[in-house]
């Protein structure tokens, strides 16, 4: 049998690509495809325990609403200098980049201490988890003190939904800031996790979940190790893209969580 | 990047630069406009199954909006548009087969 030639020198051809853009957007594409349905199952998680519990608790009031009708404002706005940071860099504009980006994270940054405020404010009162510590001298409100007895659905799917996105948005805050801000960034990260460990008491779920800061700047750490470049705008629309599905996802998640729980008083 | 991926974001970056900021204004306007409707409906104290079916149209909308202009899916290529949003509506349309359950429990008690 006669031996194979293999020609190694012919110049390889290249297919056009099917979906006429490059492969890392394609690759962010099919990722958030696959989150979609994360928080698609999820939402319907939440959706299966209103429809089927005639007594689900209606903990949203005026305060509420009013706070995360400022959160969704924040992360509309956060879309929209995100957008202008894209359209910045495919022009070039290093500065407008990084500046638009420091706005976005911003935005995001604002938009988690207001949910932040909102989690601590139903834990105090009495909403919580098994796994979450109790708070010390703090009193079951009436409105609360059958809730996670008689509808433990309700704090399960609320916590884990709205605390499944908060990582998304806290996690592209960091993205944002690796592609703004590259390696100056990690000593602002680890300031922040420490930060955000040191100031909330032990008894706050966010004493711990501080930590994904740090795990983030380890990380973040690595990659730019390993694979250190000035990001184009190519970089920057892929991250754009993440930080407008954390945004579409908020879009369901604000009517469905509390305005449907809502019981204006 | 190699040379075929660098050509290929070049030509994607020269898509965007025709894009105008205007409409990214306006699509972020008919955004917080649609919240505050939303906002607006929360306070009416309506019956839950309509005031979600109102919902989660305007939630629809608000998601097209996103999907199409800030995340630029409305200038792909129509086969990319096509796939993508054909296999997410599928596969959370196939999620809808638990409701049935969730209706009976409701009308039944848990047996």
């Amino acid at each position: 049998m006669a031996d194979v030639a293999v020609q190694h020198s012919v110049a390889a051809a290249y297919e056009p690509s099917l979906f006429g853009t490059y492969s890392k957007k394609i690759g962010m594409w099919l990722f958030l495809l696959s989150d979609s349905l994360t928080f698609g199952a999820l939402l319907y998680a939440y959706s299966y325990g209103r429809i089927s519990t005639p007594n689900w608790p209606t903990p949203f009031h005026s305060g509420s609403i009013i706070n995360a009708t400022f959160m969704t404002a924040f992360l509309l706005t956060s879309s929209l200098t995100m957008v202008l940071a894209v359209r910045a860099s495919v022009f070039g504009r290093t500065k407008a980049v990084r500046l638009w980006l420091l706005a976005t994270m911003a935005c995001g940054t604002a938009f988690v201490i207001l949910h932040g405020r909102e989690w601590s404010r139903l834990i105090s009162e009495g909403l919580t988890l098994p796994v979450f510590p109790a708070v010390p001298g703090a009193e079951t409100s009436k409105e609360f003190r059958d809730v996670s007895k008689t509808v433990p659905q309700f704090p399960a799917t609320f916590f884990g939904l709205t605390g499944m996105h908060m990582l998304h948005v806290t996690l592209g805050v960091v993205y944002l800031g690796i592609i703004a801000l590259r390696k100056k960034f990690i000593p602002i990260l680890l300031g922040l996790w420490l930060v955000a460990w040191l100031a909330t008491p032990a008894y706050s779920p966010f004493h711990y979940g501080a930590h994904v800061l740090l795990v983030a700047a380890i990380v973040c750490t690595v990659i730019l190790w390993l694979k250190p470049k000035v990001y184009d705008s190519s970089d920057v629309e892929v991250a754009g893209l993440y930080w407008h599905f954390v945004d579409l996802v908020w879009m369901f998640i604000f009517p469905l969580v509390y305005l449907m729980s809502t019981r204006i008083i | 990047m190699d040379a075929v991926q660098v050509a290929i974001a070049e030509r994607v970056a020269e898509q965007h630069r025709h894009h105008g900021k205007a409409q990214f204004f306006w699509v972020w306007g008919a955004l917080l406009v649609i919240t505050g409707m939303e906002v607006y409906l929360g306070y009416q104290n309506m019956e839950p199954v309509r005031m979600l079916s109102i919902l989660m149209a305007l939630s629809i909308v608000k998601a097209a909006l996103i999907i199409g202009y800030f995340m630029h899916l409305k200038f792909e290529l129509t086969r990319m548009k096509w796939i993508t949003m054909c296999a997410l509506v599928f596969c959370l349309a196939m999620m809808c087969v638990f409701f049935p359950d969730a209706f009976r429990i409701i009308k039944y008690g848990v047996q």
